[in-house]
């Protein structure tokens, strides 16, 4: 309301802030995002630059130090190699950031590809198009990476491909979505008359009007990543030891856990969960400064 | 369009969604490294053997063949013989099934049951504490792998205060599974919880839409009580989106099945097919995806159809 106050006498204010800046405060204001954007900061900060400064042996077993609770030389104890679980949580933490975060990115490209394309097209391609994509979605996930589980052991690259593959769809509905209502607007139309391509349409001007969607969708399918990459380790496709992720401290912790060793799995668990929490609370958060539809 | 019309393109495109499903698991499933006769036969299997084995089981032919011999075998019900258990696979199905359909919806049931209200309360109440606490319950519910829950669960509840079994009820029958009901209470409540998740965020936001509605301030303008208003009004309307939701929520509870299940040892489809993986019994894994997408695909259908004999302003929007 000021703005409209100080307009009168300062040509300054006159000019609007632009959406951009609109948007920025609106998410700043957000106090649940923020502190979302801070516990990946500090998430990242710890598995990147901990162990920097937290220096343990991640490679070699040390079976004299094996399943130790937690204590001044481990804070949180040791596993059932002799693995410092605090030396491992940072190992672990940059897997699972590094996967989720390239499977979340991966599936959100192929989503947008695949639903624009569906969308601009229109017509039979598109019902062919959308009637794969419902299939997909009929096939739960956990069982696709189950069986895949059954067949191969692939390393992190291979990883990374899988969730992506099996994670696309929900983007490619609201990229689907976002086309249609921008297929007829009037500069496609001008773009075609005066002899844009299809390709022209899609690339420079569908998905650049739709970043918005694109942003909230990306950061809701990396916290999806996340909890997925926990689910993959116990489903048997995790990566291999002496690399480890925290899906694959959690689930090595399982058996151990009815032990007593409960340094096992909490720790892990609470930072997937804190993780995948804090990138859902963003996605929100950008989901409500822009304004657009999204899923949940 | 009339309800008919809409009705027959719904089925039509479920049964293309079928179909298409149909050759994904079909193709996804024989282009193994190794092939199924590997896994059955084991790595000291001779070429001659597994040449053998792939004849007998008709792996050799080319793929449509395959392919159009299991459908025709599928159109009259049968799945195959699982390679590991001595049985066919719709028999293994048939009895696991209705297992794991009583704990999804017993799961469901209680999900729906604590999350309506939830939901309601924290939209009557919105932006007080009891609204921020249950946010966050409903956020760290939705971003807890399942596997661990259900794990604190049983360490919780079944070793630390040794209340209740950690092993799901065992048993052949279907009766057998409510013969020990305390043994069902870790389960169902594993299986709720990220579906209370779901359906409380939901609800939320649908009864805060409906607060915000002229008949809402109608409703007070004429005095009628905040309560009433709550129970009769806000609750039916903005609970009605909830049975689409359960339609929707299909393959999550079937995913959600698969953990609880083998997290308890709970005799359904779930565990079932946990098993058939670590044995590559793959007629098992196909049946059981199978029957899965098809669920799935009939639970949409039916969701929307639903939906739109409910609630009659959908008919504008199918037109």
């Amino acid at each position: 309301m000021s703005t409209v106050v100080e307009s009168q006498f300062e040509p300054r204010a006159l000019v609007a802030p632009s959406p951009g800046r609109v948007m920025l405060r609106r998410f700043l204001r957000n106090r649940v995002a923020i502190a979302g954007a801070v516990v990946i900061i500090l998430a990242v900060v710890f598995s990147f630059a901990g162990p920097l400064l937290w220096h343990t042996d991640q490679t070699h077993t040390d079976l004299t130090a094996a399943n130790l609770a937690p204590s001044a030389r481990h804070p949180l104890g040791t596993d059932a190699v002799g693995f410092d679980e605090l030396g491992r949580l940072m190992v672990g933490g940059r897997t699972s950031l590094l996967i989720g975060l390239s499977a979340g990115i991966l599936a959100t490209v192929i989503g947008t590809v695949w639903g624009s394309v569906a969308g601009y097209a229109g017509g039979w391609v598109e019902a062919v198009m959308m009637r794969i994509v419902d299939a997909g979605i009929a096939i739960p996930a956990l069982f696709i990476l189950l069986v895949i589980a059954a067949i191969a052991q692939p390393n992190t690259a291979g990883l990374v491909l899988i969730l992506g593959l099996v994670s696309w769809l929900v983007p490619s509905r609201l990229m689907r979505a976002e086309t249609l209502s921008l297929k007829h607007s009037d500069y496609i139309q001008t773009l075609r008359a005066i002899g844009g391509s299809h390709a022209r349409a899609i690339v420079h001007h569908i998905v650049p009007n739709s970043v918005s969607t694109i942003v909230v969708a990306v950061t809701f399918q990396i916290a999806d990543s996340i909890l997925l990459v926990a689910y993959v380790s116990y489903l048997g496709l995790g990566v291999k030891s002496p690399d480890t992720d925290w899906g694959g401290m959690l689930s090595q912790g399982l058996s151990q856990a009815y032990n007593g060793r409960w340094w096992l799995i909490v720790p892990a668990g609470l930072v997937i969960i804190l993780v995948v929490c804090a990138f859902n609370a963003i996605g929100d958060g950008l989901r409500d400064s822009f304004e657009v539809g999204g899923r949940r | 369009m009339p309800l008919v019309w809409y009705t027959l393109r719904r089925l039509a495109q479920a049964v293309v969604v079928v179909f298409i499903v149909t050759v994904v698991v079909f193709l996804m499933l024989h282009s193994l490294p190794g092939g199924p006769a590997r896994g059955i036969l084991g790595a000291e299997a001779t070429p001659q053997q597994i040449a053998d084995f792939n004849h007998a089981q008709g792996l050799d032919k080319p793929l449509t063949t395959q392919y159009a011999i299991w459908i025709g075998q599928l159109l009259r019900g049968d799945l195959g013989r699982s390679y590991s258990l001595n049985a066919t696979v719709s028999s293994l199905i048939a009895e696991r099934l209705p297992k794991t359909l009583v704990l999804t919806l017993l799961s469901a049931l209680l999900g729906l049951v604590v999350a309506v209200p939830l939901g309601l309360l924290q939209a009557a109440r919105r932006n007080r504490l009891s609204d921020y606490l249950a946010t966050a319950v409903t956020f760290v519910l939705f971003s807890t792998p399942l596997f661990f829950f259900g794990l604190v669960m049983i360490i919780v509840f079944s070793q630390t205060l040794p209340w209740l079994p950690a092993q799901a009820p065992q048993g052949q029958t279907l009766a057998s599974v409510f013969a020990d009901p305390a043994a069902l209470v870790l389960p169902v409540l594993t299986g709720a919880a990220p579906l209370v998740a779901v359906f409380g965020r939901y609800m939320r936001s649908s009864a805060l839409d409906n607060l915000a509605r002229d008949y809402v301030r109608t409703a007070r303008a004429k005095g009628t009580p905040f309560r009433r208003i709550l129970s009769r009004h806000v609750l039916r309307n903005s609970a009605t989106p909830l049975i689409t939701m359960l339609g929707y929520q299909i393959p999550v509870m079937f995913g959600g099945a698969l953990v609880v299940e083998q997290l308890f040892n709970y005799p359904g489809m779930g565990l079932l097919f946990w098993n058939a993986a670590q044995s590559s019994d793959f007629p098992v894994l196909l049946g059981c995806i199978l029957v899965i997408s098809i669920a799935t695909v009939a639970g949409s259908l039916l969701a929307d159809l639903a939906h739109s004999l409910i609630d009659p302003r959908t008919k504008a929007a199918r037109s």
